[in-house]
């Protein structure tokens, strides 16, 4: 994704801009040539992969990394736009110049990290080295970082938000804290904490909203999965969906149901939209579908968990495919950036069960949501509101067909 | 024949043993630990390590800034450890410490680009690096690559899941890394897209790649003998050239996905129907005998380890096992404290075992028993296998690292 013709664009642009600032830096403190620092990070920028670049890289890494102090916010520039690949030559060169020196430009690193259009992790970086050389300023920065756009300094932030209401458990004071710290939050095991915090004292949290976990789904199945064959076949939902038609599913006519989910954490469990015998389906497949609707169009991305194989097309294209079956399952264990169309998107789950048949290989189920790169939920228009258990309830086996 | 492999083996490894034992004794000798299984890819060490452990052998032990279960590797008296850190383990850390004192010598940190995602008793530090003598070779659960000059100096980078979508297990990765004749090998195999990459040692960029078999694979290659690696999965043992990764002989009848081979000479002891010992061509031109078949010799998750007249193995219900490397026959049995992931170490008679719980338990034995000579509780959750140089025992668990010596010395 950033090696694409506009990621070159882009690049070009900053690195103008980066050349600026590093002749402007090193005219004033260093005689390392400024031409020759833009022209290293251009190469560390180029590493592409299966290793193209690393030689040029490793040489081009020795002249970074051989620059003084007050050229690291420089450095850390190029980290914007920069493949996670290069974005990490880049700052495993801030580092070996860190350590080589006691005395850092805490103010123009304090600068750089305000910028909010610099890399979250590039800022995180710059903070890291604030902390180390001025612990008692990285805390003061650190409370205004609530809403910042990289993840580890929120998280920080609300870290410093529930130790607080730690020291004064069981006061409004406390109740305060933790209800702002929520808003804020986006670490699932942060949100966790905090809800069971909440909840204790009769705080009613939508957590499903708050993810952005998708609830309403459309669900049809079981197809044949014999000896996982059933991941490469493609099944009518795969051509195009039609909610309102009947397939031939490996035991007979199939048609779609409609699923909701009341799970706090957006669980469907196709064990449930499909019901089996007994222990539940095995060497099945089972199609989900929703669609979701944006004013406008906007980057987003998907994130699911799922223990069993799958595929999912967003719009008719297959964004990404895996194909294990029960190593474990968590929220979030799949993130796939994607661009969310104006107006209505589709999404479709495949959803295979293998046929092991020990207890824990039972379970047939996925979570999924939207949201930003921070993990904060993008909420689609016509998103409905979240269900109640006897609501969900009620709609599970209900045919979609008229 | 089996014999005639052993006699030699047995000639040859007691004059290989009198000169590394002369020149452990040498103070300005070293020998390194230069991967997981040590510098024999057998457990074993020259180098001393307490008969009868306890808390003096403690000599020093430092805070770690991050979770792992790698194995440290130690090389010209510098320790080399990889962590994995923060609230998704998407931190990677490569550190360097002075093996006299554990003085933090140099840190290098990188953003995992592969998923980090794994099981919470494991973390993304799993797989243990390796060591050529002039680079460090360090791979994490997420595919992230790294070279590193003994300086810390980068010298590539490698993000193997940006360059192979798929390459990835949700449980987590933990195969280790060898490096021989210039080609490092890593062996990355999972349910969904699985490989073993031959990767230029100098440069970073790929010799070969081999598409494998797709299934989940937690175990290490072993180097065989110089450019030959031994590839163990679900199927069996692949020897490959690491000139062109070509198979040079195959073991066909299944093996372990967790615990790994260890090798005596040009014997591979292979966690397969038990145990099973395998007579290698040096040059991998023939076909591998098999020698002796054992499930007594049964490992659980620790590897094998084997000196030069027995095999041990720690089964799963914590039994040390002693085992004939000639026939494979039982020589003893002792029951230890578990519950065990790391893999023990010998030196001479005496073989450290240490616990999930962080117990260090020396064990004495010749022919006909083994007995716990001392123990040592560290306290901690201890996954990572030890390692021996530097005039020490290495140890580390998710937030320490100690370097036990043999105060006898």
């Amino acid at each position: 994704m950033r090696f694409d013709k506009e990621g070159n664009a882009s690049m070009r642009y900053l690195s103008f801009f980066r050349c600026i600032l590093v002749c402007t830096v090193l005219l004033e403190v260093s005689n390392t040539p400024a031409e020759s620092l833009d022209a290293n990070l251009n190469t560390l920028q180029s590493v592409g992969k299966e290793g193209f670049g690393n030689s040029a890289a490793t040489v081009a890494w020795r002249e970074v990394a051989a620059a003084g102090p007050r050229s690291i916010p420089v450095i850390l520039s190029a980290i914007d736009g920069a493949s996670p690949l290069s974005a990490n030559w880049i700052r495993a060169a801030v580092d070996a110049i860190a350590s080589r020196y006691e005395k850092l430009p805490v103010n123009d690193l304090e600068a750089f990290l305000a910028d909010t259009k610099h890399d979250p992790r590039a800022r995180r970086l710059a903070w890291e080295l604030i902390q180390d050389r001025a612990p008692s300023r990285a805390a003061k920065i650190i409370q205004g970082m609530l809403d910042d756009p990289s993840v580890e300094l929120r998280y920080d932030a609300v870290d410093r938000l529930l130790q607080k209401a730690d020291s004064n458990k069981g006061s409004p004071a406390a109740t305060e804290l933790l209800r702002e710290a929520l808003g804020a939050a986006r670490d699932v095991g942060q949100v966790k904490k905090i809800t069971s915090d909440l909840q204790k004292i009769g705080d009613k949290i939508d957590l499903q909203r708050h993810f952005g976990f998708l609830s309403d789904w459309c669900v049809v199945g079981p197809f044949d999965n014999s000896g996982g064959r059933g991941f490469a076949e493609v099944y009518p939902p795969e051509q195009s969906v039609d909610i309102q038609a009947t397939y031939d599913g490996k035991d007979g006519p199939v048609s779609w149901h409609q699923f909701l989910t009341a799970d706090p954490y957006g669980m469907v469990d196709i064990n449930k939209a499909i019901p089996g015998p007994g222990d539940g389906l095995k060497e099945v497949v089972a199609y989900a579908f929703t669609t979701v609707t944006f004013p406008t169009e906007q980057v987003a991305e998907v994130r699911l968990g799922c223990k069993n194989a799958w595929k999912i097309w967003v719009n008719g294209s297959l964004l990404f495919e895996r194909d294990e079956y029960h190593r474990g399952m968590r929220i979030d264990q799949y993130q796939l950036p994607l661009e969310l169309k104006k107006g209505s998107n589709t999404l479709l789950l495949k959803l295979c069960q293998d046929g092991q048949t020990k207890d824990w290989t039972k379970q047939w189920q996925f979570q999924l949501r939207l949201c930003d790169a921070t993990g904060t939920a993008i909420l689609a228009a016509d998103r409905r509101q979240t269900p109640l258990q006897e609501e969900a309830e009620a709609t599970h086996g209900e045919l979609l067909a008229r | 024949m089996s014999s005639k492999i052993f006699k030699m083996d047995k000639g040859l490894s007691v004059a290989v043993f009198m000169i590394l034992l002369a020149r452990a004794s040498d103070a300005q000798s070293e020998q390194p630990w230069p991967s997981f299984q040590g510098p024999y890819g057998s457990g074993v060490t020259t180098e001393k390590i307490p008969r009868a452990v306890s808390e003096e052998n403690i000599l020093w032990e430092k805070e770690l800034p991050g979770r792992g279960l790698s194995t440290p590797v130690i090389h010209s008296n510098k320790v080399f450890l990889t962590c994995s850190s923060g609230p998704e383990q998407n931190r990677l850390r490569v550190l360097c410490l002075d093996a006299s004192d554990g003085q933090l010598l140099w840190e290098r940190q990188f953003w995992a680009t592969g998923r980090t995602v794994c099981h919470e008793k494991t973390s993304v530090a799993a797989p243990t690096p390796c060591t050529d003598g002039k680079r460090i070779y360090a791979i994490f659960s997420s595919n992230d690559l790294v070279c590193l000059d003994f300086e810390g100096n980068l010298i590539w980078l490698r993000g193997i899941t940006a360059d192979y979508p798929n390459v990835s297990n949700s449980l987590g990765m933990s195969s280790s890394l060898v490096v021989t004749n210039g080609v490092v090998v890593a062996q990355v195999e999972n349910d969904s897209e699985s490989y073993v990459i031959g990767i230029e040692a100098t440069t970073g960029m790929n010799s070969w790649r081999i598409g494998r078999e797709k299934a989940a694979n937690w175990t290490s290659p072993l180097v065989l003998n110089p450019g030959v690696v031994e590839l163990q999965s679900k199927s069996g043992i692949d020897a490959i050239n690491v000139a062109d990764g070509n198979v040079l002989w195959r073991y066909d009848a299944g093996a372990s996905t967790i615990p790994s081979c260890c090798r005596l000479g040009n014997v591979l002891f292979v966690p397969s129907k038990g145990l099973t010992a395998l007579a290698y061509d040096p040059k991998g031109q023939k076909q591998p005998e098999q020698l002796w078949q054992s499930s007594r010799l049964s490992p659980g998750t620790p590897s094998p380890v084997v000196n030069g007249e027995t095999v041990f193995t720690i089964s799963r219900g914590d039994v040390l096992t002693a085992g004939n490397v000639e026939s494979g026959e039982r020589r003893w049995q002792l029951r230890l404290k578990g519950p065990f992931s790391a893999t023990p170490v010998i030196s001479g008679n005496t073989l450290l075992a240490v616990s999930e719980t962080g117990l260090v338990q020396s064990i004495y034995f010749d022919d006909e028993q083994g007995e716990v000579t001392g123990s040592l509780d560290l306290e901690d959750q201890v996954l990572a296998s030890p390692a021996v140089a530097s005039g020490g025992v290495f140890l580390r668990s998710n937030s320490r690292l100690w370097k036990l010596t043999d105060v006898t010395q």
